[in-house]
């Protein structure tokens, strides 16, 4: 830090001319000046968390958020430049805004009955940091490790419906491996140079890994992007039984982990603290896969989807399109909603999708059935 | 002083932080300002001792993990340069990058001039491997930029198709590419083309920047083989040298286009000389006027090399410091290529075959990249001369073996002279 003090902020502010990403419409130089002589007690300072925004522009037409956090103290020590990129990307999220949790599955109605003939699967994901350790941006090797042994550790006492077992990338034989590939579970070395770029991937296998239980209805990745990702999914279009088994699963590992003297970085604010902004709140992104060869080419699809707070994507992930009229279809907020609300609106949304499928197929309308804004 | 303490105590990380290292001291690296900025650099902080912090090095074949034992990386594992270079930042890439099972890579990068002695326990056994037993300890290398100290150069063109001299030069008092900040990069690039917008005669020349080039600039460059661009290579980028790209990147040339230089690539300056043809005398006579010309002039604005007497001129990866030079043709050689002896020969000769595409290509029918393999221990002029005669040699076996000749493998020539 002394170092980058022998030179102005104009001498040390990026050059942000061809940039389109959150963090350079809001980075002006004066909040630079003002921010660049602080850092986090574990040494993190704001151009640490600007990096991957300074080295990957963005694209004109997708908005990257361009930062990171390096410990949950990120996100205070530099409010003054992730409160406002968190308002823009959370639909006006304001820093006085409380966010509320919600992991009791029972709140959820209904659910349990999406129509298999066009739900083809049901999956919910989330992230968790560990409080008192650095983030991926910025761990050491051994605060990964430690990272790693607490999960296993904690995922090793699970029991019944969620027993499973941990895959270290490491020590994992070709077999274990071709087995995860298959069932889908296997994730790789980042290659987007937006996870590079923030040093996400140093020291890559060591440290990561991935858990899942014996049925494969619940898989945990370690040290990926984050500390954990943990993800409930299942054939079929009964989301309430993967809800049920993501919040049971998630609520009996925080437990364990509090068992053990460690929790996870929560605040009333920013809901579950995650690497990366886009993250925060619920970090959930619940949705389905389901046939819509009909409604997806009605002109008002996205107008529908806009209304329900639902995003599509295409079934082979986020920068895929569609193939053979089936979408994934999930929520498009993180923020500001809890768990159970943005997975009734998954279920609700999805219901309505389904209905308007069918209609379509009948020949009829679907203008009574356009929702309002949600 | 105080204040700094009671931060850290009431700091919200109540997991691990105090198991320190050493006598208990509190590190407050982190809290340093200028006032307070110490010599040999401050301790950083650890939350777990050394060998939680070791890497996995069983899979890795490169330098650096050939010589980092778990003592040596405890006892350097808390030190910093004063810029707060570390030793987890020296070796990331040689961590990220296990390497190859018959290409051994260095494994680590320099991120400042300090590295270099502050991280001596194990910069100094990688240079020792990589340098073919040069020992930075007991021997001092020689540098040499006389010119006119050569004899001969001056190749058949129907064998030489061209030929190039290249090295690196790093300005003293900026950090390296891997560590420098925005400022710092931008200050070396003001630096190095306000001396190179002082060049004159031959040498006279124009700066592209990369952020400011105009499209036909860029095709120009495209043409010509000199453009870089953002590299894409592990090795590079787990170092951290592609970061704020491509910011203060840039390329100068002469109008005649035989006198090159490439700004913040991998190291701070690339210098290259190069021609058609196989006047080797003078593409290397070129290289040292402009060297010492530029040189020249950044001392008159109170600014020098990074250099000293044991490892020559310093730059960010060990293989390449002493002279950093490489001095090469291309060559075609139609019988000797096909003769078994050829590998032998160019090794007594101390010679290295690339092909013409660069260093990880492969030669297309006969046409080499013939040059040194050596770069510390001896000086400029002594490289240059080595290639010269190997070449000669070498153009005299292909000469032989047109005629019918049988050609002799040469005995081996020293190696540090």
């Amino acid at each position: 830090l002394n170092l980058k003090m022998n030179f102005t902020a104009e001498q040390e502010y990026p050059d942000l001319s061809q940039h389109s990403n959150h963090m350079a419409k809001v980075l002006t130089l004066e909040m630079y000046a003002n921010l660049r002589d602080k850092q986090t007690s574990s040494g993190f300072t704001v151009d640490d968390v600007i990096q991957t925004g300074v080295d990957n522009p963005g694209h004109p037409f997708i908005m990257t958020v361009g930062c990171v956090a390096g410990d949950e103290e990120t996100y205070e020590v530099f409010k003054d430049l992730l409160d406002p990129i968190i308002e823009d990307r959370h639909g006006g999220y304001k820093p006085t805004d409380k966010h509320k949790t919600d992991l009791n599955p029972d709140n959820l109605q209904g659910g349990d009955d999406l129509d298999p003939n066009y739900v083809l699967s049901s999956r919910v994901r989330t992230g968790r940091s560990i409080r008192g350790f650095c983030l991926p941006p910025h761990c050491s090797r051994g605060e990964r490790r430690a990272i790693e042994g607490l999960s296993v550790e904690a995922l090793g006492v699970l029991d019944g419906d969620l027993k499973g077992k941990y895959y270290a990338l490491k020590d994992m034989t070709e077999e274990e491996q071709q087995q995860l590939i298959d069932d889908h579970f296997l994730f790789d070395k980042p290659v987007s140079p937006l996870l590079l770029a923030s040093g996400m991937a140093r020291d890559w296998p060591d440290g990561r890994g991935i858990w899942h239980n014996d049925n494969k209805t619940f898989l945990v990745w370690v040290n990926e992007e984050d500390h954990l990702r943990v993800i409930s999914m299942q054939k079929g279009g009964n989301m309430k039984e993967v809800f049920n088994r993501f919040c049971t699963g998630l609520t009996k590992i925080e437990e364990l982990f509090k068992e053990k003297g460690h929790e996870f970085m929560w605040n009333e604010h920013l809901g579950y603290v995650l690497t990366c902004p886009s993250n925060l709140g619920t970090g959930l992104r619940g949705g389905v896969h389901v046939k819509l060869p009909n409604l997806s080419k009605h002109e008002k699809f996205g107008e529908v989807l806009k209304r329900l707070r639902l995003q599509k994507r295409g079934t082979g992930g986020v920068d895929t399109a569609a193939v053979g009229g089936v979408f994934d279809i999930s929520n498009a907020d993180r923020l500001g909603f809890s768990e159970v609300e943005l997975v009734q609106m998954v279920v609700d949304g999805v219901k309505l999708l389904i209905e308007m499928e069918k209609r379509l197929e009948a020949g009829q309308s679907i203008n009574d059935l356009m929702p309002e804004q949600k | 002083m105080a204040s700094s303490f009671a931060r850290i105590l009431s700091s919200k990380r109540k997991v691990g932080i105090l198991s320190l290292v050493g006598a208990g001291s509190l590190t407050v690296g982190f809290f340093l300002n200028r006032e307070q900025h110490v010599d040999a650099g401050a301790h950083v902080r650890r939350i777990y001792p050394p060998s939680a912090e070791y890497p996995d090095l069983r899979k890795h074949n490169n330098c650096m993990a050939s010589h980092l034992t778990p003592a040596v990386y405890a006892k350097l594992s808390d030190k910093t340069t004063p810029n707060g270079y570390t030793l987890d930042l020296a070796i990331q890439t040689g961590v990220d990058n296990p390497g190859h099972p018959f290409i051994k890579t260095v494994g680590m990068v320099a991120g400042d001039e300090e590295s270099y002695e502050v991280f001596a326990g194990i910069f100094n056994p990688v240079i020792k491997e990589r340098h073919n037993g040069y020992d930075p300890c007991t021997m001092n290398h020689p540098t040499d930029l006389d010119a006119s100290k050569i004899r001969g150069g001056q190749f058949d063109d129907k064998y030489v198709l061209s030929s190039r001299v290249r090295t690196g030069r790093s300005i003293r008092g900026l950090s390296l590419p891997p560590a420098c900040t925005r400022a710092e990069r931008r200050e070396v690039e003001r630096v190095v083309i306000d001396a190179l917008a002082g060049l004159k005669g031959d040498l006279a020349g124009k700066y592209f920047s990369l952020t400011l080039m105009t499209e036909q600039e860029q095709q120009q460059l495209i043409d010509d083989h000199f453009l870089f661009d953002k590299p894409v290579s592990p090795l590079l980028t787990c170092a951290g040298m592609a970061r704020d790209w491509p910011d203060a990147r840039g390329i100068w040339h002469n109008n005649e286009k035989t006198f090159l230089v490439w700004v913040n690539e991998e190291d701070h300056t690339r210098v290259i000389s190069m021609e058609k043809g196989g006047n080797m005398k003078r593409v290397f006579e070129r290289f040292c006027k402009g060297l010492q010309e530029v040189e020249r002039l950044i001392q008159e604005k109170g600014w020098e090399f990074m250099w000293n007497e044991h490892l020559g001129y310093i730059l960010t990866c060990p293989s390449n410091l002493g002279t950093g030079l490489r001095a090469g043709v291309h060559v075609t050689l139609p019988h000797l290529s096909k003769d078994p002896r050829f590998p032998k020969i160019l090794d007594n000769l101390r010679l290295q075959k690339r092909g013409t595409g660069g260093v990880d290509t492969a030669a297309v029918g006969n046409t080499f990249d013939i040059s040194n393999l050596d770069r510390l221990g001896q000086s400029e002029v002594q490289l240059v001369q080595t290639v010269i005669d190997g070449l000669n040699y070498l153009i005299e076996c292909e000469k032989k073996l047109e005629r019918g000749q049988d050609i002799k493998i040469p005995a081996p020539i020293s190696q540090f002279k």
